[in-house]
């Protein structure tokens, strides 16, 4: 459905996306994740053909963004980073004229409208000002705004941001149910949102594809070990961290223990498994063995950051996995 | 055509729900006013002083009050010309809005068109409310219709060729001060640009006069419809509306 080549956008100075090439099939989900100005949004504009690409192309259901972009136009919908929205009007009037502007016939306009208002939960403001809406239902007029002319491809840019937990949750909902008509591509820079509501990744990072793979297999990827961050306490005595340390290491399937902070009689910990092991029973079974008080044990993720440093240091040919590999 | 038209609605509704078109019809309604109650005092005044000198020249309300009148209906428009396109462009721009126009299945001049039309039409209401000075002289006098028209018709290329340029200079900012001011500055130059002929009478300065908006109105508000004129102000039109679509498409490469 999407078909992107080569594609190389270069602002004045600088070059905002390099080379990215992808496919997206008809109805996948994409997540585009990098950081605050990896090219994302640059990427998404290019798609819906508000900046022309400086190199390579992009085909949306196989019509090229240069060659014909009203044809690309009618087949997208697009909520950009801010709702492109008029503060002067009011949601339903906002909507009727999004309506005729992306060519629905006069008398599709208020059902397609009545449509995507119940699907957006935004029928109870229809006759409020936009500009007198809060920042949630404002975004969700702007996806109702993107999905109103039923296209086949959706371009979402950060569509949950400024949004409340509860807002975020019903949002990904209102996504994921949009998945399977729709194709499409949403763009955020939190990890999580990613695995709520993606099939696939894409992960950029100064204008370069850095990976693209399914959900899965990158978390599996990045995330075959676990960490647990520990802290012990011991009630009698002080505490003897190296021998704490010897005595983690014993454990079954850990595969590395880095001593974090000691203070009295209390020391932290953070420890990895090997790939694919859980190890926290394990490590309470064993700290408990020993007499010691188990004060805290909780499991780390890990941080986009995280996935970015890996990433980026595998792309320098470091492989993923070294860290393990050295210190097991 | 149908773009052009959704295109349009959108504006006319928007200059009606924010304060900007009833702002601009009062002041119009006030200073033309103003103008109208003038040069009708003086046109009165002026007709008693000939009856008591007894000279019972007939005195024309076309020739006296109304040219006068056309002329400085003309001046207004060009202050509120600036106040009608600068929003046009710089304001979508600011909001982000024009991301939303420009990813529809639209085209450039589409969206051009229409907004050059809704400004038109807010211009021509404007206008339209000297109607009703006009129709007081009808009540009291017997002036020719045929040059008001003729006049109106002038007064409305006018409008529509310095509404063009407005809206080519709100495509270049995203500030709306700044278009409004730009414009103003611009369609100012134009009007005392043919200054340069009570100096000069070289050819520059004969062609430098002649891009001057005022000389071209001039006849209109005799009732005179000369060509020439009507051509001045509708390529003027023409240039000023390519000029916009071009700056338009160059935000997808410059922005």
């Amino acid at each position: 459905m999407i078909k992107v080549e080569g594609l190389t956008k270069r602002y004045a100075r600088t070059l905002a996306v390099d080379d990215i090439s992808f496919e997206v099939e008809k109805g996948q989900i994409v997540g585009f994740l990098g950081p605050n100005g990896a090219g994302k949004t640059t990427t998404m504009r290019v798609l819906t053909c508000f900046l022309p690409p400086t190199a390579g192309s992009a085909q949306i259901a196989g019509f090229d963004v240069l060659e014909q972009p009203l044809e690309v136009k009618k087949r997208i919908g697009y909520l950009p980073e801010t709702p492109p929205l008029y503060p002067d009007m009011e949601v339903g009037e906002y909507l009727s004229f999004v309506g005729r502007l992306k060519g629905l016939s006069s008398a599709d306009v208020p059902k397609r409208v009545n449509e995507v208002c119940d699907r957006c939960a935004i029928s109870d403001v229809r006759m409020k000002l936009i500009g007198k809406l809060s920042k949630g239902y404002r975004q969700r007029v702007g996806l109702a705004q993107a999905i109103l002319h039923n296209p086949d491809v959706l371009v979402l840019d950060e569509p949950t941001s400024g949004l409340d937990p509860k807002q975020i949750i019903e949002t990904r909902e209102l996504i994921r149910s949009l998945a399977g008509d729709h194709t499409i591509i949403l763009s955020t820079h939190i990890l999580s949102e990613v695995e709520h509501s993606c099939e696939r990744v894409i992960i950029i990072n100064q204008g370069k594809l850095v990976a693209q793979d399914t959900v899965t297999n990158l978390t599996n990827r990045l995330r075959g070990s676990e960490q647990v961050a520990l802290e012990i306490l011991c009630v009698n005595g002080a505490l003897n961290h190296a021998e704490v340390r010897q005595r983690l290491e014993q454990v079954v399937g850990v595969s590395h223990v880095v001593l974090k902070d000691t203070k009295d009689n209390r020391c932290s910990f953070e420890v990895e498994s090997l790939q694919g092991r859980s190890i926290r029973a394990e490590l309470a079974r064993a700290v408990v063995g020993a007499g010691w008080d188990l004060n805290e044990l909780r499991p780390v993720g890990l941080s986009l950051e995280d996935i970015f440093l890996q990433l980026t240091a595998a792309e320098k040919g470091e492989p993923v996995e070294k860290k393990e590999e050295v210190k097991a | 055509m149908r773009n052009v038209i959704v295109i349009f609605t959108k504006e006319m509704k928007s200059y009606f729900a924010s304060p900007i078109a009833y702002l601009l019809l009062t002041i119009f309604a006030v200073i033309f006013g103003f103008f109208f109650y003038s040069a009708t005092r003086f046109f009165v005044l002026q007709g008693m002083q000939m009856q008591m000198m007894g000279r019972g020249m007939p005195m024309d309300v076309n020739e006296y009050v109304i040219r006068p009148l056309l002329t400085n209906a003309s001046v207004i428009g060009l202050f509120l010309i600036p106040m009608i396109t600068m929003r046009l462009y710089a304001e979508e721009q600011r909001s982000g809005t024009i991301e939303l126009l420009m990813t529809s299945p639209v085209r450039d001049l589409e969206i051009v068109l229409g907004k050059w039309l809704a400004a038109l039409v807010l211009y021509a209401a404007i206008l339209g409310i000297s109607g009703i000075n006009m129709g007081l002289l009808f009540a009291f006098g017997r002036p020719d219709w045929k040059p008001i028209l003729v006049g109106y018709l002038g007064l409305m290329l006018q409008g529509g060729c310095l509404l063009a340029i407005g809206i080519f200079i709100s495509t270049m900012t995203r500030n709306q001060i700044v278009a409004g001011g730009a414009t103003f500055a611009v369609c100012l130059m134009l009007w005392v640009l043919d200054w340069v002929s009570a100096y000069d009478q070289s050819a520059w300065a004969k062609v430098i006069s002649y891009l001057s908006v005022v000389t071209h109105f001039e006849p209109f508000a005799k009732g005179v419809i000369d060509s020439k004129d009507v051509i001045f102000y509708l390529s003027m039109i023409f240039f000023g509306l390519f000029l916009t679509s071009r700056s338009v498409e160059s935000l997808r490469w410059r922005s």
